[in-house]
């Protein structure tokens, strides 16, 4: 031990033993392809992990002391043994938050999920009104929400989440959005939009403008802690006040994602080889990778500025979002796309000639989505293909 | 409430609010621990080696936690 010890930040940018929380997405199975999906979702990969790799990981996790995780996918719902793992999880005092784009949100689960204390959960909108959402994520998408929220209300679920990805089409509508989290007793989730998965092709048409990016900010310092955002705003710090949060790029340092596959990536945003740092099934397990992999022990040495190091507002940004510059073709060590200052679409304007590296894997489906309607038939193309509907015969049996 | 040791002090992340909170020194982290065991918060304290002039640091970092529900007064029964 030698001198004082370092701010916070510092030591957390430093890495930590173990992640506070990390993201775990269950399944590239999905009902939906929503065009920014940020896993490329929609087909269940064949090596996903079983319910008892799920669960030897949820005892890892436990050991390590990591607080809760966010579990996602594609849709985690549609996994069979999907509520089996999240019992599993908070008896051994994993906390869990889960985002579902609320197909399997009935009634009596909602009532189910009424009665945990331990359980949050996040319902995913893009749009405050249906054609601006359903653009985005598909017909019916929309009713499926709305349906989903009014059964956590009508069963008495507070504070779940009505989560919200802010592109160009909804930047509009945040007053709208809070009024809808009000109606149906939710919290407000605001978080960026990032290019990656499926989102790296649309993002140049979806991410708001930067008059929209300066209202959002200022509409978020007057909401304050009312309204969530996960952090993911941090490169907005740029603007001065930071927002409420660690104001940190946490990939790799106090974060993490890991895949249904086991595959542990640094962020979840970051579904990339570059960003790969092993898989949970590796001998050493969950602990090995985030304590011995050499993509984090780089993520967390001392990180330089590159082109932003000179720059006034590097101590409150710094420098932005990584996934963002990596898959819109930046430089890591500059500046993010959506730079405050406009140095972004300088370097992006420079970067124009260089192609951006592609997402992977790609989990799509192969044709193009179909709008959900319950009692529909539509049999799996593919054993591998889980829709949550698969199977489902109306009338029969 | 879960208590996590750390080199800089201890992470502690209350399960029924969902915050998450900082020791941002192991002497707290031994205060903290040691609480149920003393008769007083300031018993507590000197018992930690907290000097008389640090005292009111270590007070108002207390009432931060009890503030955030991380401690909470002991219930006589």
């Amino acid at each position: 031990m030698t001198g004082a010890p370092l701010p916070l930040v510092e030591q957390f940018q430093h890495g930590l033993d173990a992640p506070i929380c990390l993201t775990w997405e269950l399944t590239y199975a999905c009902n939906l392809s929503c065009v920014h999906c940020l896993s490329s979702s929609g087909r269940r990969d064949p090596g996903e992990l079983s319910t008892a790799e799920c669960k030897a990981l949820i005892d890892e996790l436990e050991r390590m002391q990591v607080f809760y995780v966010n579990i996602g996918g594609g849709e985690p719902t549609v996994r069979p043994d999907f509520w089996e793992l999240i019992d599993y999880a908070v008896a051994h005092r994993v906390g869990v938050k889960f985002s579902t784009n609320g197909v399997k949100i009935t009634p009596e689960v909602a009532g189910r999920l009424a009665g945990s204390d331990y359980v949050d959960v996040q319902i995913s909108l893009d749009g405050a009104t249906e054609p601006v959402n359903d653009a985005v994520r598909g017909p019916g998408s929309y009713r499926m929400a709305i349906r989903a929220m009014r059964s956590l209300a009508a069963a008495g679920c507070r504070d779940f989440k009505l989560s919200v990805v802010v592109t160009r089409q909804n930047a509009g509508q945040l007053d709208q959005f809070a009024a809808l989290a009000r109606e149906y007793g939710a919290q407000l989730r605001l978080t960026r939009l990032r290019p990656a998965g499926r989102g790296a092709s649309v993002w140049h048409e979806l991410h708001p403008t930067a008059a929209q990016q300066r209202a959002l900010y200022d509409w978020l310092v007057a909401h304050g802690e009312n309204v969530l955002t996960g952090d993911s705003f941090f490169h907005l710090a740029g603007y001065g006040q930071a927002l409420p949060g660690l104001n940190l790029c946490g990939a790799g340092r106090v974060v993490c994602l890991i895949d249904p596959v086991g595959d542990v990536y640094a962020c979840p945003f970051a579904i990339h080889d570059s960003f790969l740092a092993g898989n949970v099934r590796a001998d050493g397990g969950f602990a090995g990778v985030w304590r011995e992999s050499e993509l984090f022990a780089d993520l967390r040495r001392p990180q330089s500025g590159g082109a932003c190091a000179s720059c006034s507002a590097f101590d409150a940004c710094r420098g932005g979002c990584m996934a963002a510059k990596f898959f819109t073709g930046l430089p890591l060590d500059g500046p993010d796309p959506e730079c405050v200052l406009g140095h972004g679409e300088t370097a992006l304007t420079a970067a124009a000639a260089v192609t951006p590296p592609l997402p992977s894997p790609d989990h799509s489906r192969r044709r193009p989505p179909v709008p959900v309607s319950i009692g529909r038939r539509r049999p799996p193309d593919r054993a591998c293909d889980t829709d949550p509907l698969a199977g489902f015969t109306a009338g029969a049996g | 409430m879960a208590v996590r040791p750390e080199p800089f002090g201890a992470l502690l992340y209350h399960f029924g609010t969902r915050r998450l909170s900082f020791l941002k020194d192991v002497t707290v982290l031994t205060v903290v621990r040691s609480l149920a065991e003393h008769p007083s918060a300031r018993s507590a304290c000197e018992s930690a080696g907290v000097t008389a002039g640090a005292l009111p640091a270590y007070q108002r970092a207390l009432a931060t936690l009890a503030g955030s529900e991380m401690i909470h007064e002991r219930v006589t029964r």
